[in-house]
């Protein structure tokens, strides 16, 4: 019941000894662009924000509980790997954020041409940098 | 002359190019779909101010304690958007994770299975969220 497709891919050597096709490289030689890396990056940020909300939804939980639970919620953040994860989350929500605007122009049929979408993506790369690290600055300084 | 579903009138004069019965029907290939990609789109729109809201009530309740967080969800306005964005969010990422798995999972069953098992994951956190939420705007 798998894919119908790896029937196309059967082959057989000069021996007789049934092979499966190879296929050409693609990922390996094609060189990175910002269309294809802030694409993929969408996904991976979207699969990032996901496994984020878990800890939403734990702080959530934990805030509607006992302050044992709150505090050591609060603990985890507050802990270097806590940092590091609300760093990741931050970058990635910018960053999905940004990206997903640049997804509904293109939407409205708007920012197709070259140029524009190498100006967008730079933008959007250099709008993240700056929103992620002006609201660690912020919350350092309110920290 | 014939007049389709969407109202245009006569079988030259349509914009698509479907039959009598196929607009009757209203369905292309899939069956369905559109109301992912529409959703998707809507929660989308939804989540940039409500994204941006969240962060800046984040930074408010940085480094606070527990009673400051309960006082907030008091405030009715408060509880209000943090439900929007829940709501919003939790179906946004279920139609993203829908599309991923669908991309990189072939087997019929194993598909089925994985999708099944995300949106029922997805639908215990949302509703843990939204009962926790209320839980602090009622308590006392």
């Amino acid at each position: 019941m798998d894919d119908i497709r790896e029937a196309l891919m059967l082959g057989r050597q000069s021996d007789g000894k049934p092979v499966r096709r190879p296929l050409s490289p693609h990922l390996q030689v094609y060189r990175p662009q910002i269309t294809s890396v802030l694409s993929i990056m969408h996904r991976f940020s979207g699969m990032a924000l996901a496994a984020g909300t878990l800890l939403l939804v734990a702080w959530l939980v934990a805030a509607a509980s006992s302050p044992a639970a709150f505090a050591r919620v609060q603990g985890f953040i507050a802990s270097p790997i806590g940092w590091l994860l609300l760093f990741g989350w931050t970058a990635a929500l910018y960053f999905h954020l940004l990206n997903g605007i640049r997804h509904l122009a293109w939407d409205l049929g708007c920012g197709f041409e070259k140029p524009e979408y190498h100006r967008s993506g730079w933008m959007v790369v250099i709008a993240t940098a700056v929103l992620t690290v002006l609201t660690w600055i912020i919350g350092l300084a309110i920290w | 002359m014939t007049e389709s579903a969407l109202g245009q009138s006569g079988t030259h004069g349509r914009r698509v190019m479907r039959s009598s019965l196929a607009l009757a029907r209203g369905l292309g290939a899939a069956h369905s779909g559109v109301t992912h990609w529409w959703v998707q789109r809507l929660t989308a729109v939804a989540l940039v101010p409500l994204s941006l809201w969240f962060i800046v009530a984040m930074l408010h309740l940085l480094g606070t304690g527990q009673p400051e967080v309960v006082r907030w969800a008091h405030h009715p306005i408060n509880v209000v958007l943090l439900l929007c964005l829940i709501l919003a969010s939790f179906q946004h990422m279920q139609l993203g994770l829908q599309v991923i798995i669908e991309d990189y999972v072939h087997n019929k069953l194993t598909q089925l299975a994985t999708l099944l098992v995300m949106k029922a994951i997805t639908l215990l956190l949302a509703l843990s969220a939204i009962i926790a939420a209320l839980k602090l705007a009622f308590s006392r």
